[in-house]
């Protein structure tokens, strides 16, 4: 190896662990919020970059019809749980039409701009909208109910959730994989370095949206009611915080950071409607780096994940995914031993 | 009342009779789940199946085992004691076909498998492949590296079972062509990024590089080779031989060299190959059934299938009777001395000691020209 390999692979390295970063933040949130390890994360990465590949080739992505079908069974379990407690007709309406009004026009929109050909901003805008809702509709079908449920059910009820979408992916989007067409098409030559656009956008995408995760925890009050959710559940409580919308927010934020990735890493690979759970996987990886925890531990997490998986494909591509995934039983062993704690039950 | 229950005592025996004497054939596929891609199509070519074969009525039995091990030998369970079939066919995936193969050598019936599969010896007496073997979708492959003068090769495949296959019969292959292999990269068909392997594979500088991958997943690492300005021939397997190689890969994948069965490029066949008229007839009527362009190599495997039961049948029926032992015997005995056999997709010639069988003229070479496949002369 010489410096100019090992600077291709650093930079290799960097640009998908700077995704990796992003789904690590993601499930950092998440489960500081929620106590959710949310496993399925990975899988609106392969939502958004598939949407988008589906809306370039002028088809109305599956994308569509299954938010449909999924803000209809939140609406249906909302009105049975309604009717339970017995709430008027008119507070029933008004919780169904709040549940359906984004749903539903996002998706007339979709319906109607897949044939045009739209530019490709408009559709990767367009791409957000549509798997953006995903975060709060899942999270009110799967794990509203249970919030008060210990972590290991919560977990259990993250694997089903992964499981069911990976299977309505395959029904949704097919078998094939899709590569989108890169954002910006430049070039720079930096000695021996190339550097697409693409990674340009990948790193400055990735920064701006860390910034902004910032500025939004520590200057907006939503963003202060979900850090004192993740600090103190009752206590915020007690403050008048609802920790039912900090846990929508926070995985309405989750599914817009996983649409986002994905159209960051659909045009460098081949995206299938399986490909999430590996890369969301190795955000966990990092994320469990920062005990689930620290934001900026979560970041340094995923560049060395990144970078780890490029030097361990160059120096054995074979055993690529076992030197990364070997590589969080140290860390394990590291946090378990700076930090003992007593089993949640 | 006495008379009636008689009556219909005698017409149940002779119904039962009847459906005694017809032949009756298990198929399991994986029409639903993560593999009813490849399924779906040999049961639709199924359909397409007469109702008699040689003047004798058969009944298809077609079950799904949604792409689950567990299933498919529910599925053959339930044909051996309940179908009482005389053949099985599937299943359409590797998986399933080994789940089922120790039910057929139990219930001493034959199998012929749609997926490539390996079995255990004490098994392979009653397992027969309609798909291509490695061995022969290599050996074009080696033979026009060897034409064209190329004495080093990259390989790039996959970390699953197909890359290993492929892996180890290039070795073999290659090796005794004199053909060195320099540079042995894996990857997965969900990785992010090539680039490492690809570097590595550029500066061992093979003359040419064999990437083993399937559909869609198989232009990723051209892509990546093309990014790191290798200039060498690229070869591919047979899984990637779908439109949406050059659907994904574009202009970075014009030249490659694709290996193929003969099936799905029936029109393009050179008049001298030996399937061109039966793979011409295969692509015909299926599209004229499920439409223009709906061809594909999975459904092949069961019009040739028919091939095999057209063949087989007349001889079996002179030895024994429908629905016994020694009808299932006969046709086993029949599938392994048929000979040498036109299929679609390939020339099939299966011998006692090999059921995989098909002969080196099977395979054509390819080549992307312009976005299309064209066989290489």
């Amino acid at each position: 190896m010489d410096a100019t390999i090992a600077g291709i692979l650093t930079l290799d390295g960097l640009s998908n662990g700077a995704v990796y970063a992003l789904l690590a933040l993601a499930t950092v949130l998440v489960f500081a919020v929620t106590r959710v390890i949310f496993i399925p994360q990975g899988e609106f990465v392969a939502f958004g970059a598939l949407t988008l590949a589906l809306l370039q080739a002028g088809k109305v992505p599956g994308t569509v019809w299954f938010l449909l079908v999924l803000a209809a069974a939140v609406a249906l379990q909302d009105l049975v749980n309604g009717l339970r407690q017995r709430h008027g007709a008119g507070a029933l309406l008004k919780q169904a039409l709040r549940t359906l009004a984004w749903p539903v026009a996002v998706s007339a929109l979709a319906l109607w701009a897949a044939p045009k050909g739209l530019p490709l901003l408009a559709q990767a805008a367009l791409t957000v909208a549509l798997v953006t809702p995903f975060g709060t509709l899942l999270y009110r079908l799967a794990y509203e109910s249970l919030a008060e449920a210990s972590v290991l059910v919560l977990l259990i009820v993250s694997v089903g959730v992964h499981f069911a979408l990976v299977g309505l992916g395959l029904f949704f989007f097919g078998a094939e994989g899709f590569r989108n067409p890169s954002f910006w098409d430049a070039r720079f030559s930096i000695g021996a370095l190339t550097l697409s656009g693409q990674t340009v956008i990948i790193f400055s995408a990735s920064l701006a949206l860390i910034v902004g995760l910032w500025l939004f925890f520590e200057r907006s009050l939503a963003g202060k009611a979900l850090r004192a959710t993740a600090v103190n559940q009752l206590g915020a409580r007690l403050m008048g915080i609802s920790t039912r919308s900090a846990g929508r927010l926070s995985f309405t934020m989750a599914a817009f950071i996983g649409a986002l990735s994905g159209l960051l890493i659909g045009p460098t690979t081949t995206v299938f409607y399986d490909s999430g759970f590996l890369i969301g996987l190795k955000g966990f990886v990092a994320a469990v780096f920062a005990g689930l925890a620290s934001y900026p531990l979560a970041l340094v997490g995923a560049l060395g994940v990144g970078l780890l998986e490029s030097f361990g494909s160059f120096w054995s591509s074979p055993y690529k995914e076992v030197i990364v995934f070997s590589a969080i039983l140290p860390v394990l062993l590291w946090r378990s031993l700076r930090d003992p704690h007593s089993e949640e039950h | 009342m006495k008379l009636l229950r008689k009556t219909m005592a005698a017409a149940t025996a002779l119904l039962a009779t009847a459906a005694f004497a017809d032949v009756n054939i298990g198929v399991t596929l994986s029409l639903t789940g993560p593999a009813s891609g490849l399924g779906i199509p040999v049961g639709n070519q199924f359909k397409l199946w007469p109702k008699e074969i040689a003047g004798e009525k058969i009944n298809l039995v077609v079950l799904d085992d949604a792409s689950d091990p567990g299933k498919g030998v529910g599925n053959a369970r339930r044909f051996v004691t309940e179908d009482k079939v005389d053949i099985l066919f599937g299943g359409s995936i590797t998986v399933v076909s080994a789940a089922i193969a120790p039910i057929a050598t139990e219930a001493k019936t034959p199998q012929l498998s749609i997926a490539p599969v390996g079995v255990p010896p004490e098994q392979e007496h009653w397992v027969f492949r309609l798909p291509q073997g490695f061995t022969v979708m290599a050996h074009p492959i080696v033979e026009q590296m060897k034409k064209t003068g190329i004495k080093t090769l990259g390989f790039l495949g996959y970390t699953d079972a197909y890359g290993e296959s492929w892996l180890k019969e290039m070795e073999k292959q290659a090796g005794a062509a004199g053909i060195k292999i320099v540079a042995v990269e894996r990857f997965a068909r969900t990785d992010t990024s090539v680039t490492p392997q690809a570097l590595k594979l550029v500066s061992a500088n093979p003359d040419a590089i064999l990437v083993v991958a399937s559909g869609s997943g198989a232009a990723m690492p051209q892509l990546g080779l093309a990014e790191r300005g290798y200039k060498g021939k690229v070869y591919q397997t047979h899984a990637a031989a779908t439109p949406d190689l050059v659907r994904i890969g574009g202009k970075s994948v014009e030249g490659t060299f694709v290996v193929s069965g003969p099936a799905v490029v029936a029109e393009q066949l050179p008049d001298s190959h030996p399937s061109k008229k039966v793979a011409v007839d295969f692509v015909t009527k299926y599209e004229a059934a499920y439409g223009a362009g709906s061809r594909n190599q999975f459904a092949g495997h069961a019009y040739d299938a028919l091939i095999v039961m057209q063949k087989v049948l007349p001889e079996a029926l002179k030895k024994a009777k429908p629905g016994t032992p020694e009808f299932r015997a006969a046709l086993r005995d029949g599938i392994e001395n048929m000979g040498r056999t036109i299929f679609a997709h390939g020339v099939m010639n299966w011998t006692p000691a090999d059921h995989w069988g098909y002969t080196n003229e099977t395979g054509v070479l390819l080549k992307v020209d312009n976005g299309k496949f064209v066989v290489v002369p």
